[in-house]
């Protein structure tokens, strides 16, 4: 197949005319500049002095170590950047492993009532964490209830604007916890479970492996692409979050990269602009190298499947 | 498929599996949705923690009432925000695909250099159009002023400010909506293109009539994708670029509100960025909420299909 599309392929490649290859790569370098352009800005502006930056000049300069050590200590880039790696890694393990134990319950046991239970799992891909952060506010970060019975009566009256919380501002926990669970990776786990020949788990069954054994000796190993793809998209969400850090986090060293970067900005008389280049760069090369590792998987287990 | 017999029965292994996800789900999205409703109908203040019952009554302020010419702005503003970002968005990304996927030499380098943006955040996009443009030290107005002699002012010119939000929005979704295009275009078979073309049809007809028509699943996937992000992910962009400013021109009866507010941001401002009325920003809650019901519905009715809103 792959040899006869290519052979199909070979006489319209070389009947196209050396003017139209040329507008094609005129075109194509024009679009990489568009897309690129303003990070090479980026990119020349972390590397030259204080009076460079501040001048039109577009030359590399030397700076670039200089300045990313003066952004990573004294503008705190390195807390920004260790709490995002923190919050980035424990949301897509525990995203990755949670979806993947929903969607194994959904496909392979029997459970009353299932098709209401994916319908509530799937319903909250219509609550973007954007537009909840009113009731998420005082749930996370308002004091925990003092007794059981305050507890109770808090548990008994949801309709009651909430009057007790986890009391986790300014902890990790609040931008963890509430990010656990996915619907989109409960929706793809199931999908690609569902495409897997179930004798394979009757015969894992009949060879006597359990459910846990059955879920790491072979569900895992054949979903390396769904398992890459929904860490990609993870990664990426939960590295790129703005709003929700900017509203329950106030301790500036409990704070995101990409929070961050705003106060890198916004300190001092005038904003040190080579120091907020050198953070914008170093803010984007985490999820650029999770991305790039794992663009395989991402194409095969999503993009893919995306338009099916 | 395999949706037949279920292969294991224990009742207590399957709950096990399920439970954190149904229990974080409870807990941090649907309370919360209901708090939501429930504090619309509060009058609560954050700073000074009081808090009362007043039925509709932020409602009937945000339509009729003294909020209500700003919100009409600032629904306005969103709806045209979010339609230049998608449609504009859409046709560049869609125009890079397709370039990208011309087969030529150095292709592989193209194409990765379109694609690298998709790890790209609001806020670094923010960030360095933020510098981009500045109106004094920004590299667009030094070269600008050496060249034609004017600097205009990016961020303080409503209308300047409106298309520069506009247009650092496309440019940040560029990667992602790249990535997915070039995907759907690399299914296409070439055989198709290559018959139209045997019948007579040139470059343009052979777009419309089968490149476009094999793309529509994915782009009907992506204007939604895009619509979410138009809509709440580009909060970030906006607070580090313009903060929801500058107050657009009287003239045009848009002096309310911040011109690059959009609903979402508005929400911020009333309920955590020193308005602090959280019944306000708990009211803008729900009408977003009902929003977002309304477009999934509408699109569930006429794709039938799944979209996954990034990483919900």
């Amino acid at each position: 197949m792959a040899a006869r599309t290519a052979s199909a392929v070979a006489p319209v490649r070389s009947q196209r005319r050396p003017r139209t290859r040329w507008l094609i790569h005129i075109l194509l370098i024009l679009s990489c500049l568009i897309v690129t352009g303003p990070i090479l800005f980026a990119i020349i502006k972390a590397t030259q002095t204080t009076a460079q930056v501040l001048s039109p000049s577009m030359i590399p300069g030397t700076e670039l170590w200089h300045n990313i050590k003066t952004a990573w200590q004294s503008a705190d880039l390195g807390i920004y950047m260790r709490n995002s790696l923190i919050i980035a890694f424990a949301v897509t393990l525990g995203k990755t492993v949670l979806s993947l134990m929903a969607g194994m319950a959904l496909v392979y046991f029997r459970i009353p009532f299932k098709p209401i239970v994916f319908g509530f799992i799937l319903l909250t891909l219509m609550m973007p964490t954007q537009v909840l952060i009113v009731g998420l506010f005082d749930l996370v970060s308002k004091q925990a209830p003092p007794t059981w019975v305050a507890l109770l009566s808090w548990i008994t009256n949801p309709l009651a604007p909430t009057p007790y919380g986890f009391n986790w501002s300014n902890s990790y926990w609040a931008i963890i916890v509430p990010f656990l669970a996915s619907a989109t990776g409960v929706f793809l786990f199931r999908q690609h479970f569902m495409s897997i020949p179930l004798s394979l788990a009757d015969a894992a069954k009949i060879d006597g492996a359990g459910p846990m054994r059955f879920l790491l000796s072979i569900l895992v190993p054949m979903s390396t692409n769904t398992i890459g793809a929904l860490a990609v998209i993870q990664f990426v969400y939960v590295w790129n979050q703005y709003l929700w850090p900017l509203v329950i986090i106030r301790r500036t060293d409990r704070q995101v990269v990409q929070v961050g970067l705003n106060l890198i900005i916004s300190t001092g008389q005038d904003t040190e602009w080579g120091l907020v280049m050198a953070g914008a760069i170093l803010a984007l090369i985490p999820p650029l190298i999770v991305f790039m590792l794992l663009q395989e998987q991402f194409m095969r287990g999503f993009a893919l499947s995306a338009e099916k | 498929m395999n949706e037949g017999t279920p292969v294991f029965k224990s009742w207590s292994t399957a709950w096990l599996l399920l439970l954190p996800t149904v229990v974080i789900l409870v807990i941090f999205l649907y309370y919360p949705a209901l708090q939501s409703f429930v504090l619309s109908t509060y009058r609560s203040n954050l700073i000074l923690g009081t808090r009362r019952f007043i039925g509709l009554d932020n409602f009937r302020q945000l339509f009729t009432g003294i909020l209500a010419p700003m919100y009409r702005q600032v629904v306005l503003q969103s709806i045209v925000f979010s339609a230049s970002v998608v449609i504009l968005g859409l046709i560049v990304s869609l125009a890079f695909a397709m370039l990208a996927n011309q087969k030529v030499t150095g292709s592989r380098v193209y194409r990765l250099l379109l694609i690298w943006p998709f790890a790209l955040s609001p806020a670094i996009a923010g960030t360095i159009f933020s510098f981009l443009f500045n109106p004094q030290v920004g590299e667009v107005n030094q070269v600008l002023s050496r060249v034609l002699g004017i600097a205009p002012r990016w961020l303080d010119n409503p209308l300047l400010a409106f298309g520069l939000v506009v247009g650092a929005a496309i440019w940040k979704e560029l990667g992602y909506n790249v990535v997915f295009y070039l995907a759907a275009l690399q299914n296409i078979p070439g055989e198709l293109s290559e018959a139209a073309a045997i019948d007579g049809a040139n470059a343009w007809q052979r777009f419309r009539a089968v490149t476009l028509p094999l793309l529509s699943p994915m782009t009907f996937f992506l204007v939604f994708t895009n619509l979410a992000y138009a809509f709440f992910e580009v909060f970030g962009l906006i607070d580090i670029l313009t903060k929801g400013g500058p107050v657009g021109p009287s003239a045009l009866h848009l002096d309310n509100a911040g011109l690059t507010t959009t609903m979402i941001y508005r929400l911020y401002q009333d309920g955590f960025g020193g308005n602090g009325s959280l019944g306000f920003a708990g009211a803008q809650g729900v009408i977003l909420l009902l929003l977002v019901g309304l477009i999934t519905v509408l699109q569930f009715r006429y794709g039938g299909r799944n979209v996954h809103y990034g990483g919900g």
